[in-house]
């Protein structure tokens, strides 16, 4: 005890220079957490979220009832499911392409560009949509045509929605997202390889054998972080390519609780959705955590 | 390699061929976008221009530059880009070296208090009402404050900090009498300059993109971020004080309206395009070091 005392007063400094990072996050993380008891009361705002009257679950069985729900539901997760199945193993064929690539420069300059389409914003993203998109200005379009096709309103039609979403996704994140599995490919060892190169393996055997095995535990991470945000479903794009036409397939959770919450004010109601939304996460998360400790050994924690 | 085989050499053929097509589907639009701001709108309309400029005009650089918001939007952008990223180094840093020293007391509560919250949250009602009960609605402090470090990066510095300077070294200089801080400054920020430089770089674009806090918070027009203005020009089509309504046809209002559109997304993007090539080398490296251990 008086040992333990003795070196947190050695390092006073440190505690000193981590209490504003210490303070920002009882501030501006736990209070709202906190503050997450509007969804079980009436807000009210002159009595503030402490004095507000209790209302037990009365917003979550609105939202249950409501003829939103199922919509949201399937919506969220359709688009979480999608972007997984789909997005997931593109930055890791990538990488296990580049991998294989001898000449530097090509595989420099393939990198360059992959890379490059992350630094966009979400706003200019959804506005390179638009103008590839649009059905008459389009460049997309006007390739439909020139190959005898109609043009397709890619961005109203609410079909299209999760395909624009997802197929957009891979385009500006898949070279960004493979650069961590190109890290752990620099990690394997290299004697591996000589030793089957020696046995006669192939090419393509030793990237199933050997380069895949040996990313495993970081695609294992990734996917168990990528599955604990499913129903995370990124609020930025889909609320700038939402549009009155689109809105059946591309109202999500988050969308909702923006705009019935802050644009609508309804802050009880649209904090017991978005409570919701966190609670469900967190359960994925860990389930899916859980069971890739059981089944592979690796895991968050 | 002498034992090369003709499926090795297929095998390569096809992996080159894969990444070509690949690269050219990623830059192709971004090149396209380019060509087409400095193209008549005209033939970019009528579908002519594909791969080099036509009829050289700058004719929506000039509408896009003439209008007193963007610039303000620019000036603002600047602004909540290097206060916020002042405040994001400081604060990362402030907590990522304690963090990283083994004789730290209580390291191991205070990550487990600042990871947690990477997977759970108030969310964003708890957290509006918490910004507008601090007073920070519609105030440049809503784009700073609320975002001022980020756990991921915290680990990842700390992560640095951990591996990448020596700990005997810190102390030895105990030793010789210096206080943490001392350490601190003149021994391992001076070694860190490298995840300091890809800090600084995700830390500012990361406020150079954002529009989700001011799109939230913020309500007077002469605040916003270029972003926000960007997303009336981009998204909703909205540039009726741009293209100066009333004295131009409608035809020609449209061709304006495109030549604006492409104008926009390279000067939006001109900083990030400009410093990127000298920038890759760090953020390749910065990524490499937070996957060594998360």
């Amino acid at each position: 005890m008086a040992l333990l005392a003795k070196r947190v007063r050695k390092n006073w400094g440190l505690y000193v220079l981590i209490s504003p990072v210490i303070a920002f996050f009882i501030l501006f993380e736990y209070v709202p957490m906190y503050g997450v008891q509007i969804a079980f009361k009436n807000f009210v705002a002159v009595k503030g979220i402490w004095g507000s009257p209790w209302a037990g679950f009365k917003h979550f069985e609105r939202f249950f009832a409501s003829y939103y729900f199922w919509r949201l539901m399937k919506n969220t997760l359709g688009i979480g499911v999608y972007q997984l199945l789909v997005g997931f193993p593109v930055p890791i064929l990538l990488a296990l392409a580049v991998n294989e690539v001898r000449s530097k420069k090509f595989s420099r300059f393939v990198q360059t560009v992959t890379y490059a389409p992350h630094f966009l914003s979400t706003v200019v993203m959804v506005g390179l949509l638009m103008i590839f998109l649009s059905p008459q200005t389009g460049l997309l379009n006007k390739a439909i045509v020139l190959f005898g096709g109609e043009p397709i309103p890619f961005l109203t039609e609410p079909a299209w929605f999760k395909t624009v979403y997802v197929f957009s996704g891979i385009w500006q994140q898949m070279g960004w997202s493979s650069i961590i599995y190109l890290a752990a490919l620099t990690g394997i060892d290299q004697q591996l390889h000589e030793a089957a190169r020696v046995d006669g393996a192939s090419r393509l055997q030793r990237i199933w054998h050997i380069n895949l095995p040996g990313i495993m535990p970081t695609i294992i991470v990734l996917l168990i972080l990528q599955i604990g945000s499913i129903v995370g479903v990124g609020f930025e794009k889909v609320y700038l390519m939402q549009n009155s036409l689109n809105m059946p397939a591309s109202d999500v959770i988050s969308t909702n609780v923006y705009r019935s919450g802050i644009l609508g004010a309804q802050y009880s109601y649209s904090a017991a959705v978005g409570l919701f939304n966190s609670v469900i996460n967190f359960i994925l998360l860990v389930t899916v955590n859980r069971i890739a400790r059981k089944v592979s050994e690796t895991s968050l924690w | 390699m002498n034992n090369v085989t003709a499926a090795d050499k297929t095998f390569d053929a096809i992996v080159h061929i894969s990444l070509l097509i690949l690269s050219i589907i990623v830059l192709y639009p971004l090149v396209y976008v380019l060509v087409a701001s400095i193209s008549s709108p005209e033939a970019v309309l009528r579908g002519e221009v594909w791969l080099w400029p036509k009829n050289l005009t700058g004719v929506g650089y000039a509408k896009l530059l003439q209008n007193r918001e963007i610039l303000t939007g620019y000036g603002n952008t600047l602004l909540y880009t290097a206060a916020g990223t002042a405040v994001n180094l400081a604060m990362t840093i402030a907590a990522a070296y304690p963090l990283s020293r083994k004789d730290f007391v209580g390291r191991g509560a205070i990550t487990a208090m600042m990871v947690f919250t990477m997977f759970f949250s108030g969310g964003m009602i708890p957290t509006y009402l918490l910004i507008k009960q601090l007073g920070m609605l519609n105030s440049a402090w809503a784009m700073i404050i609320p975002g001022a470090v980020s756990v991921w990066y915290i680990m990842i510095m700390r992560t640095f900090f951990q591996n990448g300077i020596p700990y005997e070294m810190q102390e030895a200089a105990a030793m010789d009498g210096c206080s943490n801080m001392t350490i601190l400054l003149r021994i391992v920020l001076p070694l860190s300059m490298p995840i300091i430089a890809v800090m600084l770089l995700f830390y500012s674009v990361g406020h150079w993109n954002a529009y989700f806090s001011a799109m939230i918070y913020l309500s007077d027009r002469d605040k916003y971020p270029l972003q926000l203005f960007l997303r009336e020009i981009l998204v909703q089509g909205e540039m009726t004080e741009m293209l100066g309504v009333g004295d131009d046809t409608n035809a020609k209002n449209m061709l304006d309206a495109e030549a604006i559109k492409y104008a926009a997304v390279i000067v939006a993007n001109l900083p990030v395009l400009m410093l990127y090539p000298f920038l890759q080398k760090y953020f390749v490296k910065g990524v490499m070091i937070g996957a060594v251990k998360g």
